[in-house]
């Protein structure tokens, strides 16, 4: 029964993970206030014979203190999550030396375009690999998200991302991977009948595997 | 102060015209017989959401093993009684639409709206009795069409409750055409019956208060339905041209939502969530109410803070209209929207903690009886809390990212709607039981129905949270295609396990009523010794309901008042100090 996140491996998943357990245990201790509250309350004022309930209408003192305590909370969280946000999904936040891919969305695979040894997307040189991801860690990355039926939904637990893909839209989703390994890609958005098995998968490799990588593919490329 | 429009004269109304059968209680134009109706239709439907939703925990506990029963359904849903990814598509559609349009919605508003509003007023029925009838059956006929989805061809409905366009614009992506657009007219019929009730509970709470009834004199109950209602008439009409929208892209080839041909894909989440908002307000609101006056009656106090209270429904009414982008964080829209409904929808949430610690405060130094009603109605607070506080995570944008689609959300909706909405019609149900059918429901079966259904309740919803944090996907037909969902799996067996208990136990619930309505204790006017109108009049009420215009002289949480031995006291009881109202005039 735990509420502790699965390990992480993107440089915002920090941020993120840090928001959400500052607000576990705020609301931790709200709801231990309130349950813990109304089990008390139930015992100690259950009828009984020869008692009588105290005629009280209210507080406005009470009043106050329970409507500005969660307000002023509230706008903490806020504050904080502000921030984080415009960091994450703000426009102008991608950073500009991200290494950009495009992904193709469709019912049921995700088709993700590399940009190939010239180093632009866009050119003859592009390869398509379906459902792998292959990116170099500590190196931020930009995906344009380009959805060609549906609404699919771009989710990769372990780097705390997700984005809708909408078709007709331009949109991207950025982020940075901290550690080497494999991780999954689910959809996150209900897109048809294969929904549940939309599944890929992102390689986060050593700036040298990366590179060993490309220049495998290119060579690969060539000899067809 | 004049309270009333309109000249009630219910001794004259009260004739005595021999109606038919069929004008009695079929085509009844009387509030009381129509709640009724509601209720009843609303039950079936509520049986139909449950099993649904056994039919989706099976697939998520026991992949493997046919469904009992299963080799009933068709090929085309379940062969060898295995379901088919498409019809569990369909299934999580029609569970989320049956249980909020056809269950939750009309047990809430049809059935407490019609029942209790003219009888807590004063009123001898609602403004416009023929208008109610009529507003019954067409919920009715959107239900039977509802229904009808699941035989035709392609299936039924399976782009989700929400039903985004474009999946569920156009048959391609799903091979579904006349389950979505049955669908959609439904959804567009059930509209228009509920913009008829609305403007019934509207018109009567406005005109047709007794003498002495003043605003701040109507009880909660009233209040959250008078603002539910207006709610109703502001967001359905949205709803009910997104639908048409929709249906129109379907069958005559416009392009609302089409992007190919100068359409907006998001557009469909911004006018169904415009609604969407407002309705999940519409669903917890009256159950607010009700609680509101239940919990005053079982503590024998006022409820804490009246107005505070009514301040409180009115604030979630009015901010429920801009917090609507929280369920589109990550949707793809202009990300700066994705700041300013987090502050609206962080500032929503204070009115719904004034109202739970309101509630603690009405407990507080009272002497409390734990009737059946009493222990749904603290059940409520004790959950819907945990449903709000999970809404800070998703309110927090950031969070969101991580949460948004997961189990962590479909526990919050289940902690406000189950844990929530539906505590709060036990509570309801059981509590107005003896005025509807003159008879109590047994207290004893109440008392381990309310137990075990908290009990397994929170075994099946609490550990939702669980996956959602885990990264568990919604609408999945099988996790076990992800390496990081298979260790999961235990946990939605217990889940599916628990689930199977909680429906099995409402046996209880619904034994206890059928039975009860033969068998069970008969009522007097007043079991509950509670100080609202309709326990001054027989249980059953009469056609008419008041026998002569009632007259109000205090508000309705006068309970352990001191100026009276008894520990309750009725809204309408004149005594020596009290002084009688201004004759209604203009």
């Amino acid at each position: 029964m735990s509420w502790i996140l699965p390990p992480s491996a993107s440089t915002f998943a920090g941020e993120i993970d840090f928001l959400y357990y500052v607000i576990l245990v705020i609301t931790g201790i709200a709801f231990v206030v309130v349950e813990v509250g109304l089990l008390v309350f139930a015992i100690k004022y259950r009828a009984r014979p020869g008692r009588k309930a105290q005629y009280i209408e209210g507080s406005t003192k009470a009043e106050i203190i329970w409507t500005a305590v969660p307000a002023v909370t509230l706008v903490i969280i806020g504050l904080m999550s502000g921030g984080v946000w415009n960091h994450i999904k703000g426009r102008n936040s991608i950073p500009p030396n991200a290494i950009p891919y495009e992904v193709h969305v469709k019912q049921f695979e995700w088709n993700f375009t590399y940009r190939g040894p010239d180093g632009q997307l866009g050119t003859s040189d592009d390869f398509i690999v379906r459902n792998q991801l292959h990116i170099p860690v500590n190196r931020p990355v930009e995906l344009q998200l380009i959805a060609e039926d549906v609404i699919h939904s771009f989710f990769v637990p372990a780097f705390r991302v997700k984005q809708d893909a909408v078709p007709g839209m331009d949109i991207r989703v950025w982020f940075e991977a901290t550690k080497v390994g494999e991780y999954e890609i689910a959809c996150a958005e209900l897109c048809g009948l294969g929904h549940y098995r939309m599944r890929a998968r992102v390689f986060v490799h050593s700036a040298e595997d990366y590179q060993q990588w490309l220049s495998d593919r290119a060579a690969a490329a060539d000899e067809e | 102060m004049a309270t009333s429009a309109v000249s009630l004269e219910p001794a004259a109304h009260v004739e005595a015209h021999e109606l038919s059968f069929l004008r009695k209680y079929i085509f009844s134009t009387d509030h009381k017989i129509i709640g009724i109706q509601f209720l009843l239709m609303s039950f079936v439907f509520l049986l139909f959401g449950g099993l649904m939703a056994m039919m989706i925990r099976w697939q998520l506990g026991f992949p493997e093993r046919p469904l009992p029963a299963g080799q009933l359904l068709p090929e085309t849903m379940a062969p060898g009684g295995i379901l088919l990814p498409e019809f569990y598509n369909s299934l999580v559609t029609m569970h989320g639409t049956i249980m909020v349009f056809f269950a939750i919605m009309p047990l809430l508003v049809g059935v407490f709206g019609n029942y209790l509003i003219p009888l807590k007023l004063g009123a001898p029925d609602m403004a416009f009795p023929r208008l109610n009838m009529a507003s019954f059956w067409i919920a009715f006929s959107a239900g039977i069409l509802m229904m009808a989805g699941f035989f035709v061809e392609g299936g039924h409905a399976a782009a989700g409750w929400t039903a985004y366009a474009p999946l569920s614009a156009d048959p391609e992506w799903t091979g579904v055409s006349g389950g979505q657009q049955i669908w959609l007219l439904s959804i567009a019929i059930l509209g228009l019956a509920s913009i008829m009730g609305a403007l019934n509970y509207i018109t009567t709470v406005v005109n047709l208060r007794a003498p002495g009834m003043t605003w701040f004199r109507m009880p909660l109950s009233i209040w959250a339905l008078f603002v539910t209602a207006i709610l109703v008439l502001l967001a359905i009409p949205i709803l009910s041209g997104a639908a048409i929208m929709l249906f129109f892209d379907q069958t005559i080839g416009t392009h609302f939502f089409d992007w190919t041909d100068g359409g907006q894909v998001i557009l469909w989440q911004h006018l169904f969530w415009y609604f969407g908002h407002p309705e999940v307000y519409i669903l917890i609101l009256p159950a607010m109410g009700m609680v509101s006056d239940i919990i005053a009656n079982g503590s024998r106090k006022p409820v804490f803070g009246y107005h505070s209270m009514v301040f409180a429904l009115i604030s979630i009414s009015f901010l429920g209209w801009v917090v609507w982008g929280h369920h589109m964080f990550q949707s793809g829209m202009n990300p700066t929207l994705g700041m300013t409904f987090m502050i609206s929808t962080m500032i929503i949430a204070v009115p719904s903690a004034i109202k739970v610690f309101n509630w603690m405060g009405t407990m507080w130094r009272g002497n409390i009886r734990f009737h059946v009603p009493m222990l749904h109605s603290v059940g409520f607070v004790a959950m819907f809390v945990i449903g709000g506080l999970s809404g800070i995570f998703m309110a927090a944008t950031p969070v969101d990212i991580y949460i948004h689609d997961t189990y962590f959300i479909v526990a919050h909706i289940h902690y406000v709607l189950f844990g929530g909405s539906l505590f709060a019609i036990f509570a309801a149900v059981t509590y107005w039981y003896p005025k509807m059918f003159g008879r109590m429901m047994n207290s004893t079966v109440g008392k381990v129905h309310f137990w075990l259904t908290f009990l397994f309740y929170n075994m099946t919803f609490f550990p939702m949270h669980d996956l959602g944090i885990a990264g568990h996907m919604r609408r999945i037909y099988d996790p076990s295609q992800y390496e990081f969902l298979q260790p999961l799996a235990p946990l939605n067996r217990f889940i599916t396990v628990s689930a199977l208990l909680l429906f099995t136990v409402q046996i209880l619930f619904a034994a206890n009523f059928i039975m009860s309505w033969f068998k069970g204790k008969k009522a007097g006017e007043n079991p509950w010794e509670a100080n609202g109108l309709e326990w001054t009049v027989p249980s059953p009420p009469p056609h008419g309901n008041f026998a002569k215009v009632p007259t109000v002289y205090r508000g309705p949480y006068e309970y352990s008042s001191p100026l009276v031995e008894e520990d309750f006291l009725l809204q309408t009881r004149k005594l020596a100090s009290d002084v009688d109202p201004a004759a209604a005039g203009p």
